[in-house]
């Protein structure tokens, strides 16, 4: 059988895929050099870098990224510890529930918040930092699936089991089991979890517009309302950004690939 | 008196205690599912308690005419179309970009790119991506004036410059343009997902399939696509999910005045433009039982599919 030495086939789609990616990438960053009249300069991205709003706003996020991080880390990280230790029984029903929030889109999850936390009994939208605690539990639950998974296959792959009856033998107690034995063993899976997880916040929109805290979402919505070259300079800070995150992704879990979806939209 | 029972009856005794022990492990999980409780379940089925409810808290079914709604009803067919045009066309793309990747052998150097770039354009959603649609294929994006000034002599001394895509009736902040923004994350994710089947295809059965006096096209439709589609459609129906719930895009690209559900619902949240909060959560509720389809269906298929691959 003779072979082709190139599909011309696959060629066209490779070419028309290639094309879909770096057109729309190439021109946002042409785009984004031409704010000065006449010559190219990176004015856009000095405009955006130096404009207080964008800095608190990108602050902001930042913040609630890291928070975020931590009590999902304490929450699930327990959870399923404890799930593969004493609770295989319990692991389907925690499946489902962890991927309740791919069938609750978000802007229905944040219209459910806003009707329950607005009034009595619990109220937690009269305060910034009551609206806080509101929006960072809202955004566990937004990265609460990438956040569980990472964690649930980093535990598949340790044996829970033996590592704690070693543990307890030579006299350890639970919290220096999870923070000296299970957590040193799932670094790279916690780090991947992390990841993800802070990279939903950041481009989060939707709590951050609706819950009307200054995050990062909103303040480019507003920009983009009124701005012109300085949205595209954003843009590519924002690619950069996802670019930076699925690259240590990728470094970090070297063999385990896998679809991950980093923003919400 | 309890370690008579106990002597008289041991094997009850420890029937009781391990009966018990089960129980008390649940306890491990509860932090869990307290708070799952609190930020998940309460907010949720508050909103669809809602929806069954009139002004005054009496159940009622009369909320689900919300459907019958001049606005909501163009919503859903926006939103459904929208969805199903960029399903469709993201995966036939995808499918075959990632034949090109896997089967097509398109050169190594286009594959290394196609790879990496899936990932990072699937992830690449949300307002940033409607800012870098804006900025390419806008009234003065970067394509836009590129095609713009490709211009003929016409008779009469006149130039015509017939790739005037705005003189020809594009516009970018419309349902056109937001099918071609959600396109930009639509075909890297079929192409995610789709290729782990296509690197599950045996090459013995093309093989054995050739060896029968089968021609490519034969075993296409006879071998490759009856494997292949549990995973073909179970692919897009996430595509059809992910492009369903999307809001951000659409927000940041046209303001609101594409009349997406999202974006109505929205509008709902901020300023009841249904003149009734219950017809709202109808509205919402709607959304959750479409996307709880998609779900369902797509694992459903996808258990099919690991059949498959494990084989």
């Amino acid at each position: 059988m003779k072979e082709k030495k190139y599909n011309l086939w696959a060629i066209f789609w490779a070419t028309l895929a290639l094309l879909y990616f770096f057109v729309p990438l190439y021109g946002t960053f042409d785009f984004s050099l031409r704010m000065e009249k006449g010559r190219l300069s990176f004015l856009a991205y000095q405009s955006v870098l130096s404009d207080p709003n964008f800095l608190a706003s990108f602050r902001y996020s930042a913040i609630m990224g890291i928070i975020t991080v931590i009590i999902s880390v304490l929450i699930f990280l327990p959870t399923i510890y404890w799930m593969y230790l004493r609770l295989p029984q319990a692991r389907p029903i925690v499946e489902i529930i962890t991927i309740l929030p791919f069938i609750i889109p978000v802007i229905v999850y944040v219209f459910g918040l806003i009707r329950t936390f607005s009034g009595p009994p619990f109220q937690l939208t009269v305060t910034p930092f009551k609206t806080d605690i509101l929006i960072t539990a809202g955004y566990v639950m937004v990265s609460m699936p990438y956040m569980y998974r990472a964690i649930d296959i980093g535990m598949r792959s340790i044996d829970v089991r033996t590592l704690t009856e070693a543990a307890q033998s030579l006299g350890s107690n639970w919290i220096q089991i999870l923070a000296n034995v299970i957590v040193p063993n799932l670094r790279i899976a916690i780090l991947s979890g992390a990841l993800i997880c802070f990279a939903t916040v950041i481009g989060e929109l939707i709590l951050g517009d609706f819950l009307v805290r200054p995050a990062l979402g909103p303040y480019m919505v507003e920009a983009g309302r009124d701005q012109a070259y300085q949205p595209a300079a954003m843009a590519m800070l924002a690619w950069g950004l996802t670019w930076i995150c699925l690259g240590l992704l990728q470094y970090f879990s070297r063999g385990r690939a896998s679809a991950q979806q980093l923003t919400g939209r | 008196m309890a370690e008579i029972v106990a002597k008289i009856n041991p094997t009850k005794a420890v029937n009781r205690s391990e009966a018990l022990a089960p129980l008390w492990n649940w306890v491990g999980v509860l932090p869990f599912f307290i708070f799952i409780f609190v930020f998940l379940i309460l907010p949720s089925t508050n909103l669809f308690v809602g929806a069954f409810q009139d002004r005054n808290g009496n159940f009622t079914l009369a909320n689900v005419s919300v459907i019958l709604d001049p606005y909501v009803l163009k919503s859903y067919s926006i939103s459904l179309q929208i969805s199903v045009i960029t399903s469709v066309l993201g995966g036939v793309m995808g499918f075959f970009v990632a034949y090109a990747i896997t089967i097509g052998k398109a050169p190594a150097w286009m594959r290394t790119i196609l790879m990496s770039f899936s990932g990072l354009a699937a992830n690449f959603g949300g307002v940033p991506l409607a800012f870098a649609f804006i900025a390419t294929l806008g009234h003065t994006g970067f394509l836009t004036a590129i095609l713009r000034n490709i211009c003929f002599p016409a008779a009469g001394g006149s130039q015509t410059c017939p790739f005037d895509i705005y003189q020809a009736g594009f516009n970018l902040y419309s349902v056109t343009g937001l099918t071609l923004a959600y396109l930009y994350f639509q075909f890297p994710l079929m192409v995610l997902t789709i290729t782990p089947a296509l690197v599950g295809l045996k090459r013995e059965w093309q093989e054995a399939s050739e060896n029968l006096g089968g021609s490519s096209a034969q075993y296409w439709w006879n071998v490759a696509l009856p494997i292949l589609w549990p995973s073909i459609l179970g692919s897009a129906i996430l595509l059809f999910a992910s492009a369903f719930g999307a809001y951000a895009t659409a927000q940041a690209l046209t303001g609101g005045s594409i009349y997406l559900v999202t974006i109505l619902i929205g509008q709902q949240i901020r300023g009841d433009v249904l003149n009734n909060p219950n017809e709202g959560y109808a509205l919402a509720l709607g959304m959750v039982v479409i996307m709880a389809v998609c779900i369902v269906g797509y694992s459903i298929l996808q258990r099919r599919t690991v059949r498959w691959l494990k084989s």
